[in-house]
């Protein structure tokens, strides 16, 4: 990375740091063994979550710390964890699943539409507009549009009605994918004969063969085309 | 951002060899061309890379230099110290680990009557199967069967996997295809309905069934959202430090430590699956690595500690394309569905120099062959070298839309630095992703130490000396079940835990001891250690 150090305040505190890094390679390399607020690393988990402010923008702007990279002044501090409200249910025993929503989050009709949670998204998601399909019952275009999301805490932590977008769009997204997507038939053949024991045989057979067997068997092997 | 002017000249070259090889056919390669590439080129044949362990269950066998650092140190914890009366928790069965397979092993062990309770070093969920993102392999086409995927994924491990363990994978796998989808996993579908498969190399048939290129995560976060339904016990940020054993030998509980205050937790079980993952965040060869924050091997040392065996640790995964550039994301994963959707890998020049479906064994020892021998490679203004990845021919071959379909994630990941990979290529370089071996189980997940059981990366066996893409999410969530199955089983009908003893550490203690090793190595782990060593120097106290 560059040679040049920029100066950056991690919770107020001045560091200086190689220009270009990511927030959390900054972290690490002012000093800091991470035990929160870092997890894949690769921007798919959601641990790191961070809002920070640049100066001559009076906005908050939010990230991920593995993914960010810093520039000179920037003021961080990471959200690891942000307390939200997880609705217990049994995916079997959902009647209408509108209702049901309702039931599980009565907070989600209170939505301003003020559309904070668009802002705030790391993953560049609409939760607002999620949150309005899944209220008018269209849950598939609920479970395309929040299919992407990592459940970092953002949305809900800047939410001024105080919903959590993602764990509606999860009961949503599980509902959706397994009430109203049909179960396709390939899948019910083969679990059909397995379960009939119908693979068993050769199964035993190839588990049976000699190395040699197989490594000719393996040779021999015809590919469907790419 | 994008590319600086050097790496486009290259591109250029690409775009022109373009129609080409969009016709080109690379022939796979036979079996002793196979065996010298990987003996040229393939990491874990460079000769200073293992060496022999010297204590322990494995003793005199060659490992992982990095692992065997870690075998070949000593506890956390003073065995001396530790009050075994003290109990916090009593269980019967204790789940270490909250990737895929240790929240699936909770899940099916506490549905099978038994009280659980899950331990885990960071989140539940925080683990490399969040990350994974091209899919899981199963049998579910009508022109597939159990037996070409045995076929396929024994030969793909080199024929070293235990026949018994791969017997089990393909016939589970579309059992474990329907459970998830049972569980709300939003699959990538046809307008039909019928399930999406792309190739992964290896594979002889299109089989890995995919959730966008973010298949590891929908998984892990219908799981987790099932076991919080279900009101599992989860003790987060609880790493376990040691197993505790009973006089009789049997595996009876496992010590945790909380990260936060540094206290220690005492949990008695009548059974432990160990579901702890692999062992990227070590680095093996000093290669960057596509693993999760807490890959760092702490289920093998604890198991190995407690005499459990460890198999294949000498045969380390290296995915072939992890990203080269932009420096930032260097190293990460970039899934090999996209070669299975028809993406090219091309050198300097603009050509093609291996069948891109080959096992990753042998794409990975390609790329390096081409990069190192050959002198081939590109490479990027902070000196490190690659080879591309030419996505834009995903939508040439599948239609404008394809990628944003399929492959979002790694659209919005590059987007964010300027690439646009409908437009332009990927420079990858091979990072480490896997870890082939493991603790040796049997096709229910157990060890040899009764009352312990293993599933997933941490257990060997499984994959051979190679795994296939789309072999390893499968693996967790088949293995998963059947050691929770086996667990709560063991719970019902095996005998009452006896007395807890730490007696196998002091025993361990003292054969590092005979051998000359020194204390001042500790184990496991429980998390890497990136702090710059100017830092380290001025921490006076």
């Amino acid at each position: 990375m560059g040679e040049s150090l920029v100066p950056i305040y991690i919770m107020g505190k001045r560091y200086e740091v190689p220009e270009g890094l990511t927030i959390m390679k900054a972290l690490e390399w002012a000093g800091y063994q991470l035990i929160r607020g870092c997890g894949c690393r690769g921007g798919f988990c959601g641990a790191c979550a961070t809002v920070y402010r640049v100066p001559g923008n009076f906005r908050i702007q939010v990230g991920l710390a593995c993914q960010t990279p810093v520039t000179p002044h920037m003021t961080l501090m990471q959200l690891p964890y942000f307390p939200v409200n997880k609705a217990i249910y049994d995916l079997d025993k959902v009647g209408s699943p509108l209702e049901t929503l309702l039931q599980l989050y009565p907070e989600a009709t209170r939505c301003l539409g003020c559309n904070t949670c668009t802002s705030v998204c790391p993953q560049k998601l609409q939760p607002m507009y999620y949150v309005a399909a899944a209220l008018r019952g269209d849950f598939a275009r609920a479970a395309e549009l929040s299919f992407d999301c990592i459940m970092c805490g953002l949305c809900a932590a800047r939410c001024p009605a105080q919903l959590v977008p993602y764990n509606i769009a999860i009961f949503v997204r599980r509902y959706y994918s397994k009430h109203m997507r049909p179960k396709p038939q390939h899948l019910k053949d083969r679990v059909a004969e397995i379960r009939a024991g119908l693979h068993d045989q050769a199964l035993a057979g190839i588990a049976a063969a000699s190395e040699e067997e197989l490594k000719k068997l393996y040779l021999e092997r015809e590919f469907e085309k790419l | 951002m994008g590319y600086p002017i050097e790496m486009q000249e290259s591109i250029r070259k690409l775009e022109a060899t373009r129609a080409f090889r969009l016709q080109q056919e690379i022939p796979r390669l036979t079996p002793e061309e196979k065996t010298r590439l990987l003996e040229q080129c393939h990491p874990d044949f460079r000769p200073d890379g293992m060496r022999s362990v010297r204590v322990g269950p494995n003793k005199g066998q060659r490992m992982q230099n990095e692992l065997v650092d870690i075998l070949e140190a000593y506890s956390r914890i003073d065995p001396d110290r530790v009050d075994l009366s003290r109990i916090d928790y009593d269980v019967d069965v204790l789940v270490v680990g909250g990737g895929g397979g240790g929240a699936t092993a909770a899940l099916i062990a506490h549905e099978n009557g038994a009280r659980v309770l899950l331990a885990t070093k960071l989140r539940l969920g925080d683990a490399n199967t969040m990350m994974a993102e091209g899919g899981i392999a199963a049998a579910t086409q009508p022109n597939d069967s159990p037996y070409l995927h045995f076929l396929d994924t024994i030969g793909g491990g080199r024929f070293q996997n235990k026949r018994e363990l791969v017997w089990a994978l393909v016939h589970d796998a579309p059992l474990i295809v329907e459970w998830l989808k049972d569980l709300g996993a939003m699959f990538d579908t046809h307008p039909n309905g019928d399930l999406v498969v792309s190739f992964a190399g290896g594979h002889c048939r299109r089989r890995v069934h995919s959730c966008k290129d973010l298949s590891g995560m929908e998984f892990m976060r219908v799981i987790r959202d099932e076991l919080w339904n279900r009101r599992v016990e989860v003790l987060e940020f609880s790493p376990a430090v040691e197993l505790l054993l009973d006089e009789r030998g049997r595996c009876a509980g496992a010590i945790l430590m909380n990260l936060e205050t540094r206290e220690h937790i005492i949990v008695r079980a009548r059974a432990v699956i160990l579901a702890t993952g692999g062992i990227g965040r070590l680095h093996p060869n000093k290669f960057p690595t596509t693993n999760h924050y807490g890959a760092t091997a702490d289920g093998l040392v604890i198991a190995y500690r407690a005499g459990a065996r460890l198999l294949h640790m000498d045969a380390i995964q290296y995915h072939p394309t992890g990203a080269a550039w932009p420096e930032q994301m260097l190293g990460q994963l970039i899934t090999e569905a996209l070669r299975g959707n028809g993406a090219q890998l091309v050198n300097v020049h603009g050509e093609r120099f291996i069948n891109e479906l080959e096992t990753r064994d042998v794409t990975s020892s390609a790329i390096i062959r081409e990069v190192r021998d050959r002198k081939n490679g590109v490479r990027t203004p902070t000196g490190m070298e690659g080879v591309w990845l030419d996505t834009p021919l995903i939508d040439i071959r599948g239609g404008v839309g394809k990628l944003d379909r399929m492959f979002a994630g790694i659209v919005h990941r590059f987007r964010e630095y300027g690439i646009d990979v409908h437009k332009e290529p990927i420079l990858v370089f091979p990072t480490q992703h896997y870890q082939n071996g493991g603790i040796e189980i049997d096709p229910e997940g157990r060890t040899d130490i009764p009352g312990l059981f293993a599933a997933g990366e941490v257990a060997g066996g499984v994959q051979g000396r190679n795994r296939l893409g789309g072999n390893s999410l499968v693996d967790i969530f088949v293995f998963g079940r059947r050691a929770g199955q086996a667990a709560a089983l063991f719970v019902r009908e095996g005998p009452s835990p006896g007395k807890l003893t730490l007696e196998h550490v002091r025993r361990y203690h003292r054969e590092l001891a005979a051998e000359g090793i020194e204390k001042g190595r500790v184990s496991p782990l429980l998390l890497p250690d990136y702090t710059r060593p100017e830092v380290k120097e001025r921490r006076y106290s």
